[in-house]
């Protein structure tokens, strides 16, 4: 579902990836974990289709089989991203309606108002927040929103920048079990940037490390879980989040 | 049945009520400004004044008796007469229309304009920006009043080509403002959002970027008018706005200045109209600002 092979990207002369490449099939929970600067983002991000320039390969969704790049419209069919913010990744002037109805109308899709009102109840909204905007929500309340926005085109695959890093502990765990729950229900492919091992143990079902640009391993959430990662680099990682 | 709990209700239940719950919210927070609630009692006086003019003016505002030539003010001429006998109210009060007719048209042709450009140079970045700002930083550079004669120069003078070189003048300065509004947000994660749902770039300007720029463009614009009406009759004072006989304030000023000394009411009678109708402006202009301001927003 996701084809990553040699994706190496510089700015400005500075190299933040080098040669990257793994896979992750339909339906999988795939993690990317690293410290901040170790290019996790910048993966996501080419994936995004935000980067302008990048050597490598890079395929997403159902249509693999073309070499031909997706234009901007067809990529959004396939691939949809949550961001970290939810205070910066909704408009401030347009209501959760809005926010929600614009995939639809950008596509032409029919249909709008039961979509949006099924989709507040898949995302666990309460219906009467529809016309609220987004400074009338808590946190969590507008993570749900972003949630709900990147499945109005119900693409396959779910781009997560850290879907929790900027929540309240109490609302993390609801956000991850809403995450986890849509994924069975609509078999979504996720891909999920964190630095957070027990979110990825409790998503996740494989996960890469990257250190300095480089995946240094690639491992299962077993191993993962029971302190097994055969990199130095992983071991250190795994020492930190379980003894502070 | 709409009611006060209706429309500031939390959980609107329609689209309509939710958009006039915000309309509400404004209306509510600009009423609680004294000085605003003045400045918009001055614009609607200027409205009314300038759609019954023919009714209140109890003269004509362009034929005048030689008989009564420079009469102070009486019971007869509220404002007295100028130096062809004519009744200087009636003049102020069809002035009205056209300092009404000049800011409305200044209004709409520089805003949306400098608003375009500002959102189009700050969106895009790069040689765009550059290019644009480039043009607005010449237009910017210029005094608005020497800009605006030096184009009545080329064009002639007449109202409509006043109205066209203070547009030109005016707009660099809304560009400039939609620009530096546009930089706080052009990488913000809602536009990530927006573009990797496959909007174009005109819907991701129009329906996204413009509309958080408007706010303070218009605060800018209705500040401004004052500038415009002082420009406007700068160019009129000059001989190159409004041609006579039509009372256009500035030009009276310019008329009465040969009497000032002995007949001071015919250059201050339309100096107080100026001077009371930019204060109106300026003070509504404030008043918006303070409501407009997305900090306040969430209050109530």
């Amino acid at each position: 579902m996701i084809h990553v092979k040699d994706l190496s990207v510089s700015f400005s002369d500075v190299r933040v990836l080098h040669d990257v490449s793994f896979d992750v099939a339909t339906g999988e929970s795939f993690a990317l974990v690293g410290e901040s600067g170790s290019g996790k983002s910048t993966i996501l991000k080419a994936l995004a289709g935000q980067l302008p320039a990048f050597t490598g390969t890079l395929r997403i969704g159902e249509d693999n089989d073309t070499d031909r790049p997706f234009s901007a419209r067809d990529r959004a069919r396939q691939v949809q991203m949550v961001f970290q913010d939810p205070y910066g990744s909704l408009h401030p002037r347009r209501t959760i309606d809005d926010t929600l109805n614009e995939p639809l109308l950008i596509h032409g899709l029919p249909d709008r108002d039961s979509k949006v009102i099924a989709m507040l109840d898949a995302v666990g909204l309460p219906r009467r927040f529809r016309f609220r905007l987004p400074h009338q929500l808590s946190g969590g309340q507008r993570q749900r929103v972003a949630i709900a926005r990147a499945l109005m085109l119900n693409p396959p695959v779910l781009l997560l920048d850290e879907p929790t890093s900027a929540l309240d502990v109490s609302v993390q765990a609801e956000i991850l079990n809403l995450l986890k729950s849509l994924r069975e229900e609509k078999n979504l492919t996720f891909l999920l940037v964190t630095h957070d091992l027990p979110v990825v143990s409790f998503l996740c079902d494989r996960l890469a490390i990257l250190h300095a640009g480089r995946i240094v391993e690639t491992a299962n959430t077993e191993a993962l879980r029971s302190g097994q990662l055969s990199s130095s680099y992983g071991q250190e990682l795994f020492q930190r989040s379980v003894y502070g | 049945m709409i009611t006060r709990g209706w429309l500031l209700s939390d959980d609107p239940e329609t689209r309509m009520q939710a958009r006039l719950g915000v309309s509400y919210r404004l209306a509510r927070d600009l009423m609680r400004n004294p000085l605003a609630m003045v400045g918009l009692m001055i614009i609607l006086a200027l409205l009314l004044v300038a759609a019954f003019a023919p009714w209140l003016a109890p003269y004509s505002p362009v034929e005048g008796t030689l008989a009564d030539r420079l009469q102070p003010p009486s019971a007869a001429h509220w404002m007295g007469t100028d130096e062809l006998g004519r009744d200087i109210l009636s003049r102020v009060i069809y002035g009205a229309r056209i300092t009404l007719m000049i800011v409305l048209l200044v209004a709409i042709i520089s805003a949306p304009l400098g608003l375009l450009i500002g959102t189009v140079a700050g969106y895009f970045g790069g040689w765009v920006d550059r290019v644009l700002m480039g043009l607005t930083d010449i237009f910017l550079s210029l005094p608005r009043l020497v800009l605006a004669l030096a184009f009545v120069a080329a064009l002639g003078p007449g109202i409509e080509n006043a109205v066209i070189a203070i547009a030109i003048a005016a707009w660099p300065v809304y560009a400039r403002i939609a620009r530096a509004e546009v930089l706080t947000f052009r990488n913000s994660e809602f536009l990530d959002a927006i573009r990797m749902q496959g909007a174009s770039r005109l819907r991701i300007i129009a329906r996204h970027v413009m509309p958080l720029c408007i706010s303070s463009t218009i605060v800018r614009v209705t500040l401004d008018m004052a500038g415009i009406i002082l420009t406007a009759a700068g160019l009129g004072f000059l001989g190159l706005g409004a041609q006579p006989p039509l009372p256009e304030w500035g030009a009276m000023i310019s008329r009465g200045r040969s009497f000032i000394l002995d007949q001071w009411w015919v250059a201050t009678m339309p100096g107080f109209a100026i001077v009371i109708v930019s204060l109106g402006f300026c003070l509504f202009g404030d008043g918006l600002r303070d409501v407009l301001d997305p900090k306040q927003r969430s209050r109530g």
